[in-house]
């Protein structure tokens, strides 16, 4: 990787301050980032790294939501998200045990890949996605994949997960990088369902209306009879064609309808 | 060039390194500790796999600096002083659990790390636990079975006796 | 009673202690005072025309010691192939030149065209961003029916076309053979492809040369196999240094599976630079590097055919294979798809005629060349596919067919229309074996348990055979091999009796150190213990040609034997001296040699003792010492067989294949160590699963590799096999080498495949599905595809 200068703040502002410099980045885990300079396809000139920040730690539990620090490892979530058994579920499945130990949900938000597991999370469960400036919700917040509302040198202190009546994430992986290769997460809230999808679509993570309207009328793997997303949209590579992965999307949804 | 400063296999260390040395680079030709194993670039083979703050972390996705201070713990740590091996180690040569060695250091720290946390993992356990260790000489069969073994299950059941 | 020393014992492996303590010794872990290191530029397009390689702001980099392209290669030879194949009509392949550093065109993505030396490997890399490349894209092929088309773009312009060779095998039977198919009662007709697969051993490719001022001499620490190889092929035959003058040092080596057999750019290169440059020079590969730099293996796209009489006996088989050779030769890639691949073709059976064509093929792609099996399991998956597609088709019992066109064991020996003679075997035993460890009989009662859960479920089941243990090496020389294939050791016996073995061949996993000394052990009546094993290094073991093959013990391990034995005879000689006796009553048992009939006795250690301090000793016509070395060139290949089957579950909503038990039956002849050879089944099936389920190299229509990394390369996890069931216990000893062992390094991956995919196609025809075929890998995507039409 080309050269960087190394800062490790203890404070958010700090951690700011330094971000608001030339060509400054934000490192959480680096499980995504670093194997990306590796590759020499980032060059940033200074790392600012939030592992640091205790502010940003820890999993709580407050007004029916887990909170999450933003630079809280997804092993810690899977340990401390006994409130929100989907969520802690969730996080225990991605990467590998040495991943999780690593990599933070302030950063796979941040980052937003097409096919990560928290954006399903966070959309599935209508999370607010808090910053140093501002609140965001979910729904505002992803834009496509790899591109978030977080302006440059904005930060994820925290996300908060309201928790669910019922909820449910099924992954089904893809067989080399064992990210989502399609990724469902559902979740039944007293107002309504809400289904949150990853892995399939070349816009990144997005809900699925109709079936959102069919498990909020009944919440059971039946309602979703019938429905399908459009192939059209979905992403094709050599481990599956758009319309797999369409297929995929209402296996995993009524799978995760069962499970919740 | 930064100083960077940790405790490896219970001994201070420190060295100056750059902002982009990771921790594997700094344990292997920083320190000559040559037994975390570097076996690919995108944080998934984990040979490099070593134990930092009681956790298991790949230590070619983990920047040297980002140790700073703390307690690593390496494959060169895992035998007594005299040479005696672990109970896994033992394991793993009791039960042919390694062939060209070289993913051997991850799988037993991975291993160290599972037990730890889960002291009779099932065989469903073990292979789920070792999703991020790749190994390409043994097929996984006595990987699983010495891990099993080393928690002090009977692996005599075990298929291909 | 298991046996716990000498042959047929599980010693644990003393290697083990090594790596689990960190204190292995592999080539990345080589160091030498004062190294510089390279980092290879190299291509990005598939192919094109180089026009200039501008290297003068990168020379003024920070750290840069030198930068070399193509031109400073001009002088040097190029990187040779060990193997001539002869055509159908008599001719020689084409050969085009594959140079160390690209020079006029670059042919695959990763062909290397700059090799930048700094002070450290990051200023390496940060100076090759420096250079300023002019190439000139050039249309790629990649597809291997398309390069043979009329008019196709060609890999190189010095050939006449992309034809590496036409492999006409028998030649002289193809007229019967297309009689035999005219008279046929049925034929089954598959076509099929054999995946390219990427070795990927765990420690990526490193080279470091070293070279002495002092003594001229070059070193070269490699990640190689056959560590003699190298230095033969790269001193002769590209860089013009004498065997005295070059040592060629392979250390522990973690993995190869073939793909550490060949004489790659780098090694040349390392040893090239360090002795113009004064300087050792390293090199430590990427696994992205690796992907695109390691050669390849299988990519075959075949049909065969397979025609039966109205009793379904098999009565003539043809095949056609396109076989990929990318855009060179790699050493031994002309070998794989002809003499490894075509001479297995009739496998277990009785097959009286057989017809094999082979079209080798040039593309923009990495080279291909031997993977773990080479040409036997591409054999084996074409066969054992198209006759379990002709048992559906006939309606009968897949192993009864084969049960019924098997060799059988009063046949032996058995000369085969494919040229070769096995020696021995039983393929009943081995087939009994094998339903009894599967447990066929509860096969239906596990289906009734897989349906209850919505769940698909499949058994496969497939015969294979090897030629393995390679070879003759007069036999080689008349098929094309450009070297012997024999295999040397020198046993040194040391004055207080203590034995280092020196042996060609190289252990990288597969136990020698610890085997080996079972062997001699055996032999003399000692402790393993007193037996040390040397290998991998030129300078101090005879020649030798290595490991691959799955030739180690029944070549390497018969030299040793045979120089074993020398030893012993001499031993003799001492001992009857001491004991005032006549040698031909020396008896050696236990470490003592007696006098037969008598009381009389002497120690091994008194014997060893004596050839070194000969104070009472047959000098007058017994030289002292007491060191033999031995050369065995064997007479025949080995030819280990077996019976496999896999039981598999389809998940119908998504196509997900999961391998729910699988068993091996294998005949290994006579097994040293049976622990180290059920871990060499183990590895080789999770390999030969991967190849079904897994892995594929994937390249586009422009020549980019789509799997350049294990993001998209899928290999086998531990969640994705099985415990194994293996058994070795059926043994009809080799007849041929002295320890009457076969090989077993590469069974699994050879005889895994096809039980994998016959077990897919079963439980989709049970489902009703009309699936005859699936390619591998059988991905769940495929899988979802071919059941959803």
């Amino acid at each position: 990787m080309y050269n960087f200068d190394f800062v490790k703040p203890a404070t958010v502002a700090e951690a700011v301050e330094a971000l608001s410099g030339e060509e400054a980045q934000a490192l959480g885990g680096g499980q995504t980032l670093l194997p990306t300079m590796k590759q020499r396809l980032a060059s940033p000139a200074t790392l600012v790294s939030l592992t640091g920040i205790a502010d940003m730690q820890g999993v709580s539990q407050k007004d029916g939501a887990i909170c999450v620090g933003g630079a809280t490892p997804h092993a810690v979530v899977a340990a401390n998200a006994g409130g929100y058994p989907a969520l802690a579920a969730l996080a225990g499945g991605i990467g590998d045990p040495a991943v999780r130990n690593r990599g933070t949900a302030g950063g796979s938000l941040a980052n937003n890949d097409p096919s990560a597991c928290y954006p399903a999370a966070a959309l599935g469960s209508g999370a607010t996605i808090v910053t140093n400036t501002r609140e965001i919700a979910a729904d505002d917040y992803f834009e496509g994949m790899f591109t978030t509302a977080l302006n440059e040198g904005e930060i994820i202190t925290e996300v908060r997960f309201p928790i669910p009546e019922k909820a449910n994430y099924q992954k089904f992986e893809q067989p080399a990088s064992r990210f989502a290769l399609v990724g469902v997460f559902v979740a039944k809230f007293a107002d309504g369902v809400r289904v949150a999808v990853t892995g399939a679509s070349e816009d990144g993570v997005f809900r699925w209306a109709e079936a959102e309207a069919a498990l909020s009328a009944d919440f059971s793997p039946a309602a979703l009879d019938g429905l399908t997303v459009p192939a059209d949209g979905m992403i094709s590579d050599l481990h599956g064609t758009g319309a797999y992965r369409a297929h995929l999307v209402g296996v995993m949804t009524k799978r995760a309808v069962a499970a919740a | 060039m930064t100083k960077v400063e940790m405790t490896v296999n219970g001994k201070s260390v420190s060295g100056d390194v750059e902002g982009r040395t990771l921790l594997v680079q700094f344990l292997r030709d920083g320190l000559g500790l040559t037994g975390t194993h570097v076996g690919c670039d995108t944080s998934q083979c984990g040979a490099c796999v070593v134990h930092v703050n009681g956790v298991a972390v790949k230590s070619c996705t983990m920047l040297a600096l980002e140790a700073d201070g703390a307690d690593v713990s390496t494959i060169e740590g895992q035998a007594a002083p005299d040479g005696t091996l672990n109970v896994i180690q033992q394991a793993f040569q009791d039960h042919h659990g390694l062939q060209c060695g070289f993913c051997t250091p991850g799988m037993v720290m991975s291993a160290a790390a599972l037990l730890k946390d889960n002291p009779k993992p099932t065989e469903a356990e073990i292979r789920h636990y070792l999703e991020g260790n790749i190994c390409r000489c043994t097929g996984y069969h006595n990987i699983v079975k010495a891990i099993m073994a080393a928690s002090g299950q009977d692996v005599g059941a075990v298929a291909a006796e | 009673m298991p046996k716990d020393h000498g042959i047929g014992a599980s010693n644990k492996r003393r290697e083990d202690v090594r790596f689990l303590t960190g204190t292995g010794n592999y080539t990345d872990d080589i160091n030498v005072n004062g190294q510089a290191y390279v980092y290879f530029l190299r291509s990005d397009v598939a192919h094109g025309r180089i026009n200039k390689v501008d290297t003068s702001d990168a020379e003024a980099m920070p750290g840069v010691v030198r930068i070399f392209t193509g031109k400073d290669f001009e002088g040097v030879g190029g990187l040779p192939c060990g193997w001539l194949v002869t055509d159908k009509h008599g001719q020689p392949m084409q050969e085009p030149g594959h140079p160390v550093l690209a020079q006029g065109k670059v042919r695959h993505v990763g062909d290397p065209i700059a090799a930048v030396v700094a002070d450290s490997l990051a200023q390496a890399r940060d100076a090759a961003e420096a250079i300023v490349l002019d190439i000139e894209e050039l249309p790629a092929v990649v597809n291997m029916k398309a390069a043979l088309a009329d008019g196709a773009p060609k890999v190189h312009d010095d050939l006449a076309n992309n034809l590496c060779y036409d492999w006409g095998f028998v030649e002289e039977n193809k007229g019967a053979v297309e009689d035999a198919f005219a008279k046929a009662a049925h034929v089954t007709t598959l076509e099929l492809v054999n995946n390219r697969l990427i070795a990927n051993p765990m420690e990526p490719r490193v080279a470091v040369g070293d070279f002495s001022r002092a003594t001229g001499e070059s070193t070269l620490y490699t990640t190689s196999q056959n560590p003699h190889v190298i230095r033969l092929l790269m001193g002769a035959f590209v860089l013009g240094i004498p065997e005295h003058k070059l040592r060629v040092i392979a250390p522990d080596v973690g993995g190869g599976f073939g793909t550490k057999i060949f004489h790659y750019a780098e090694e040349a290169f390392c040893t090239f630079a360090a002795k113009a440059l004064n300087r050792a020079v390293k090199w430590t590969a990427s696994r992205s590097e690796a992907f695109m730099s390691d050669a390849h293996g299988r990519d075959h796209v075949s049909k065969i055919e397979l025609a039966l009489d109205a009793d379904n006996n098999f009565t003539a088989l043809r095949t056609e294979t396109y076989a990929n050779m990318g855009a060179y030769l790699s050493t031994f890639a002309p070998s794989v798809p002809t003499w490894l691949h075509g001479t297995l073709m009739a496998g277990n059976y009785r097959t009286p005629l057989i017809y094999v064509n082979v079209k080798a093929v040039f593309t923009n792609t990495v080279p291909v060349d031997a993977y773990r099996g080479a040409g036997r399991p591409e054999a084996t998956y074409q066969l054992e596919r198209v006759i379990d597609k002709a048992a559906r088709e006939l309606g009968v019992d897949p192993v009864a067919l084969r049960r019924q066109n098997f060799i059988q064991p009063d046949q032996f020996p058995y000369a085969t229309p494919v040229a070769v003679e096995y020696d021995t075997g039983d393929y009943d035993a081995t087939m009994d074996k094998l339903i009894e460890i599967a447990d066929f009989s509860g096969f239906d009662k596990r289906l009734a348990e897989s349906k209850a859960r919505g769940k698909l479920r499949g058994l496969g089941v497939n015969c294979y055979i090897e030629a393995c243990g390679i070879a003759p090496s007069n036999l080689v020389g008349q098929l094309g091999a450009r070297a012997g294939l024999y295999e040397s050791a020198t046993v040194r016996v040391n004055a207080t009796g203590g034995i280092v073995v020196m042996t060609g061949s190289h252990s990288h996993g597969q136990g020698h150190e610890t085997t080996f000394p079972q062997v001699i052990a055996e032999m003399i009546g000692i402790d393993e213990s007193m037996v040390e094993i040397v290998h991998g290094d030129t300078s101090n073991t005879p020649m030798g040609m290595g490991t691959y093959g799955s030739r180690s013990l029944a070549v390497g391990g018969s030299a040793m034997v045979r120089a074993a034995e020398k030893v012993i005879n001499k031993a003799k000689k001492i001992a009857a001296h001491l004991l005032e006796a006549s040698e031909a009553d020396i008896e050696l048992k236990d470490g003592q040699f007696s006098v037969a009939g008598t009381d009389k006795s002497v120690a091994w250690g008194d014997v060893t003792l004596a050839a070194y301090v000969p104070h009472n000793y047959p000098l007058e016509n017994l030289e002292p010492g007491l060191e033999e070395t031995a050369f065995y060139d064997p007479s025949n290949f080995t030819y280990p067989a077996g019976a496999y089957a896999c039981e598999i579950e389809v998940d119908p909503d998504t196509g997900k294949v999961t391998i729910e038990r699988f068993a091996a039956a294998d005949d290994f002849g006579n097994v040293v160590n049976p622990m180290i050879v059920e871990g060499q089944v183990h590895g080789g099936l999770a390999q030969g699963i991967g190849q079904a389920l897994l892995e594929g190299a994937v390249y586009d229509e422009n020549g980019q590799l789509l799997t350049g990394s294990y993001m998209d390369y899928a290999m086998p996890r531990a969640s994705d096999v099985p415990f194994y069931s293996v058994d070795h216990s059926c043994q009809t000893p080799c007849t041929h080498n002295p320890l009457g062992v076969k090989g077993c390094g590469e069974a699994g991956a050879i005889g895994s495949p096809p039980a994998v995919v016959n077990a897919v196609v079963d439980a989709l025809q049970r489902a009703g599905k009309p699936v005859t075929h699936i390619d591998m890998p059988l991905s769940p995507a495929r899988v979802w595809a071919a059941m959803n039409g």
